[in-house]
């Protein structure tokens, strides 16, 4: 299991490096340059700034610094936020959006799950489809809609909760994480309705039945594991998912973490935040399908050991 | 079934179009998204107002007789405009869902049905690009390269397509090694006769069924890309567009944010609820009993 | 006295499509330490008749309509959800017919097998851990599973076939119930593994005096085991009576129609092979396929086909029988060129056929054909009968828009099929109908060389009886050579004139049929013609007794 969970993080170090390769180009490739935006600019000042930035050097060798640099961690200064670099920047929106993305994920597992395999318990009665036309009404509802309704009512008519901000005051997390997890609770309610179904139809099931167990033992026991493989697969898109949501959900409310600053930085072609942090995006989605793929085979017993066999 | 004449005999299709047409949240999203394709082609002869018609003594007006779903602040009909932007949002889904749809079955097909190291390499590269962020990617073109729609067409499909490729090729590896494609071999029929006879005919249920679910996500991304303001810019519009702008005045009126988003959730429902009745009309273990 | 009374049981099922009178009006009764056997064919309700009784049918469809069944005078459908795990963790236990899917295989075979003792519904008898392991690894011993203290720990996929099915014996007594129902539980396994299962659960029977109800569509897997026998047909009871009583003196119809259908004893026709010209020349044939997983040097390849010579004249029927994995089935689509061969070579009139392009192979295509197992796969779904046969007599040029019409009349005729058919679809057909248009569509091109892949083992015994007499006189029609593989040893000593045995890719035996039925050389071909069961209870008794 060890060697190959290190195997496949070695497979994901040449797709780390096109994504970083990729990346650097496309920017490069940008037409206008970093401060064309800005008006007016004396050339003199330009020239300077480029030197600051290392925009005077052959393209190849700005990319082969810039790749030292990444490899070391560092993804050097912000272009517009003057005298702050990229890693601070990073730092400073991380724990955020983690806390966010954390508690997103919490009521997209719980709510979606419970829901899920409710539904499934019970096929096509009142505890199948009310739960079933709540998750198609939680994905034909784009966080992006949710939340601004989920404030005008919430903040706005009834006057329950704070509207933005993140841990300022007490409950401003509370709509942000519901906004954010409702549309994969309603993704993993139907994922583990499906998964769930599919088990409970299995031979195994009816022999576990035969056994005299009692209804519980034989949900919890014998289907959930294999009725909640395709949730354990599906987290690692989850997360990516979760990641381009906060974009929206941090614009909706406010919140100073990644998202946010990466949209900002899309406005202000603060090209080398982009650059930074796309890597960096990158590298976290990256890891975290690894981490789901890796879940999902060692839940399966025959895969597992397959595993274990090739080593 | 006994009967002694010819029996017309039912198809599958037949037997999956009875049994959608038994489904009544399907018809209903079949019947609702029929609506919108002919309201979306016929917008520029049955808006009631004309697109860029502004009328600022009309501004941000609640619903009324006159203008049905209000106006927004410049005085323009929120109807009108939410035609026009539902044909920006419907032509994207359908054309980057096509642009999805051909890739992936090409990858899919040619891969399931050659399989061996052909097959090992290809999936791999899907396995591979399934794990890159592309909504970051996206992103990241429309900023380099300004907000073009032609691209958002071309960058949404490219990320699509990955998941088609996936169902295809299962589809096809299952059915290559089906016994009527054997005998369909030992009676030496060409590869191409195969695919043609054998093999496309089968595939595409399942096909129709994820492209009709496709046709929502991908609406999906656009109207979250144009929320952004990263999508679909002025003075084109699309739903997204139409949300984005309700938020920053939802206060006021709210109107401004909720028809557009209905407009969008109700589309995305006809399409889930006609992909699913799909689904289980098309499903071949439903359709023995 | 009677362990179990059955009285009047109804269970029909509420489909889309209307009532299905799934089981109606069973009665029966089984007395403890007794063998009843339910047979019957796909349909006939005997498997619904038997999981009513444990209430595990999916309701809804399944509604029970009326009866009782009382065990120890307690009625069972009427009983409430507790009482009913009273029942399954005490007295009544199932062993299903597919060992496969049957067992969690996300769970260790030892935490199945101890989980009746350690959920057990009465306080009193729940069992620690512990005590439950040591338990169920005597009984994994008794069962005859080697080093059963580390199996313990085992998942379900480390287990061949029949070891899963000892496993799941183990799982059904280790609660020690009074009643066992076993349904099919051997028909997933191959002939050899058969014959050790039911030893096995005969003696694990007569040890602890249990009542069994032994579920089969095949008359001779209960011969020898049976004491009573039910004889079901379409929901009902056809027969009920003394096994020597159903098999010697039946005056029922449908039970002798049954046993009629079972293939028994020599060929009925003569061998037609007139002279010694080979037809098919085979020839140091290997077939491997790459093994991903393989570790070392000897299990990167399988190699299913291993060196095979045998030739086969003009006119014979032989007959390739193996067990699952033997590599007859490969052998066979070796031969016609649909698997790639490693190496070795196929003649066919004296033509090399190996190393042949697609196009080359074309003309040769329209003399050989196949039959294949799964009529339900055979086919495609999306043509009609009429697209099915039209397909080989067009793009062999064998047939003109204005001919076609006629011929593939003549074709249904061939197959016994009614001409008013041709324009459905094959979903439309039972099992037995389309294996006929399968078969129409081999014969379509009027080839001169058949191979049949089991086509029989996917259906029931009187539709086998029926396709396998159309084989035979389709053979006589049009003077065909054919190669019949089957894991079926009376099946192919009825209609074979000659036998090739294969095991693990290589001919371990062949021979003339009836010469080697009467004097095998091999110990596998021993093994294999001792482990046919017969439906003929008194030669059974006694052979089981001798193990």
């Amino acid at each position: 299991m060890y060697r190959f969970a290190l195997g496949r993080l070695a497979q994901a170090i040449p797709v780390l490096l096109m994504v970083i390769t990729v990346t650097f180009f496309l920017i490069h490739s940008a037409p206008g340059g970093p401060f064309s935006a800005d008006k007016a600019v004396p050339p003199e000042v330009i020239k300077a700034l480029e030197e600051q930035y290392n925009l005077n050097q052959p393209i190849w060798q700005q990319y082969l610094s810039y790749l030292g640099d990444v490899i070391q961690g560092d993804f050097g200064p912000s272009f517009k936020y003057s005298g702050r670099n990229v890693n601070e920047l990073i730092a400073a929106g991380l724990p955020i959006t983690a806390e966010l993305a954390f508690y997103a994920m919490l009521v997209a597992l719980s709510v979606g799950i419970f829901a899920g395999v409710g539904a499934a318990m019970r096929p096509n009665t009142a505890q199948d489809y009310i739960p079933m036309t709540g998750a198609m009404i939680g994905i034909c509802m784009p966080s992006f809609l949710l939340g601004p309704l989920l404030v005008l009512v919430f903040g706005i008519y009834l006057d329950w909760l704070p509207v933005s901000g993140w841990g300022d005051i007490p409950g401003d997390k509370i709509l942000p994480s519901i906004t954010l997890g409702t549309g994969y609770a309603a993704y993993i309610a139907r994922l583990s309705r499906g998964g769930m179904l599919e088990v409970l139809s299995q031979d195994y099931i009816r022999t576990a039945r035969a056994k005299g167990l009692r209804e519980p033992i034989i949900i919890i026991k014998h289907a959930l594991r294999g009725g909640l493989i395709p949730v354990v697969a599906f987290l690692g898109p989850a997360f990516a998912g979760l990641l381009s949501g906060s974009f929206v959900v941090e614009t909706i409310f406010q919140i100073p973490g990644l998202g946010r600053f990466y949209v900002q930085a899309a406005f202000n072609r603060d090209y080398t935040l982009i650059l930074g942090m796309t890597i960096f995006l990158s590298t976290l989605i990256i890891l975290f399908n690894l981490l789901s793929d890796m879940l999902a085979i060692w839940l399966n017993p025959k895969l597992r050991q397959e595993i274990k066999g090739a080593n | 079934m006994n009967s002694i004449e010819t029996d017309k005999g039912s198809s599958l299709w037949k037997d999956a179009w009875i049994k959608l047409s038994k489904n009544r949240l399907a018809l209903l999203g079949l019947g609702l998204l029929v609506i919108l394709i002919v309201t979306s082609l016929l917008t520029p002869f049955i808006a009631p107002y004309g697109y860029e018609a502004q009328n600022l003594d009309m501004g941000a007006t609640a619903p009324s007789l006159q203008h049905w779903l209000g106006t927004d602040i410049f005085g323009r009909d929120m109807l009108t405009r939410i035609m026009y932007g539902g044909r920006v949002s419907l032509m994207v889904g359908f054309i980057a869902t096509a642009v999805a749809l051909v890739i992936g079955i090409l990858w899919g097909a040619t891969a399931g049905f050659f399989g061996g190291r052909l097959d090992a390499i290809m999936m791999r590269i899907v396995d591979v690009l399934y794990a890159l962020p592309f909504m970051i990617f996206i992103i990241l073109l429309m900023v380099v390269f300004g907000r073009n729609i032609l691209l958002l067409f071309f960058a949404i499909g490219a990320v699509e397509w990955l998941t088609m490729a996936r169902i295809v090729r299962s589809q096809v590896m299952a059915l290559r090694n089906q016994e009527f494609v054997e005998a369909a071999s030992s009676l030496g029929l060409s590869q191409w006769t195969i695919i043609r006879r054998h093999i496309i005919p089968n595939t595409l249920g399942p096909v129709i069924v994820y492209t009709t679910l496709t046709i929502p996500s991908v609406m999906l991304l656009e109207a979250f890309l144009s929320f952004l303001g990263l999508g679909i810019q002025p003075p084109q519009s699309s739903w997204g567009l139409l949300i984005n702008y309700g938020v920053e005045t939802m206060e006021e009126y709210p109107w401004l944010l909720i028809f557009p988003g209905l407009a969008l959730s109700l589309t995305l429902f006809a399409l889930n609820f006609l992909g699913d009745g799909l689904r289980d009309a098309l499903d071949p273990r439903t359709s023995k009993d | 006295m009677a362990i179990l009374e059955v009285d009047g049981l109804k269970v029909y099922f509420h489909t889309r499509n209307g009532v299905v009178k799934a089981v109606d009006d069973v009665s029966f009764s089984v007395d403890s330490g007794e063998t009843l056997a339910i047979v019957g064919e796909s349909g006939s309700g005997k498997s619904v008749t038997c999981y009513s009784l444990l209430d595990l049918l999916p309701k809804p469809p399944a509604k029970i309509e009326g009866g009782t069944a009382l065990f120890n005078g307690k009625d069972l459908l009427t009983c409430t959800a507790d009482e009913m795990r009273h029942h399954r963790c005490n007295d009544i236990a199932v062993i299903f017919q597919d060992p496969m899917t049957s067992l969690n295989p996300f769970l260790t075979i030892g935490e199945q097998l101890i989980e009746p003792l350690i959920y057990h519904p009465d306080k009193s008898k729940i069992e620690t851990r512990s005590r439950a392991k040591e338990k169920a690894v005597k009984l994994l011993d008794e069962v005859g599973i080697i080093d059963p203290h580390t199996r313990f720990n085992c998942y379900p996929h480390e287990f061949s076939g029949g070891m899963r099915q000892r496993v799941m014996i183990a799982m059904a007594l280790i609660t020690e119930p009074k009643l066992l129902i076993c349904d099919e539980p051997t028909t997933a396994l191959d002939v050899t593994i058969q014959a050790q299962i039911l030893e096995l659960i005969k003696k694990l029977q007569e040890t602890r005096n249990v009542a069994v109800i032994f579920i089969s569509h095949d008359l001779g897997v209960v011969a020898g085991i049976a004491d009573k026998i039910i004889v079901m047909c379409e929901g009902t009871i056809r027969e009920t009576g003394v096994t020597d009583a159903v098999f010697y003196h039946s005056t029922n119809d449908y039970t002798k129609k049954l046993l009629d259908a079972i293939p028994e004893g020599a060929k009925v026709l003569p061998s037609r092979v007139t002279s010694n010209e080979p037809l098919v020349e085979v020839s140091n044939l290997k077939t491997f396929f790459k093994n991903e997983s393989g570790k070392n040097d000897d299990d990167r390849y399988i190699k299913a086909v291993n060196n095979v010579s045998l030739t086969i004249p003009r006119g014979e029927i032989l007959g390739l029988v193996g067990e699952s994995g033997s590599g007859k089935s490969t052998l066979g689509r070796s031969i016609l060129q649909l698997a790639p061969t490693t190496q070795g070579s196929v003649k066919f009139e004296g033509k090399t056929l190996t190393g042949l392009s697609s196009s080359e192979l074309f003309p040769w295509r329209r003399k050989m054909q196949m039959i294949f197992q799964d009529p339900y796969a055979s086919l495609n779904p999306r043509m009609t009968v009429f697209e099915t046969l039209s397909e080989p007599l067009l793009y062999h040029k064998l047939a003109t828009k204005k001919t076609i019409a006629s011929q593939i009349k003549q074709l249904m005729d061939d197959v016994g099929l009614s001409q008013g058919q041709l324009k459905k679809y094959p979903h439309e057909f039972s099992g037995g109908q389309r294996q006929r248009i399968a078969i129409g569509r081999a014969i379509a091109t009027k080839p001169e060389f058949i191979i049949a892949d089991e086509p029989v083992s996917a259906l029931d015994v009187t539709i086998q009886a029926q396709i396998l007499d159309l084989i035979l006189d389709l053979v006589e029609r049009h003077n065909l050579t054919m190669m019949f593989i089957s894991h079926d040893l009376s099946v192919v000593r009825y209609i074979c004139d000659r036998v090739v045995i294969m095991q693990h890719g290589v001919v371990v035996e062949e021979g003339d049929t009836e010469m080697l039925w009467a004097n095998p050389q091999q110990l596998y071909t021993k093994d294999l013609l001792a482990a046919i069961p017969l439906a003929d209870p008194i030669s059974e008794r006694s052979r089981i007794a001798e193990a």
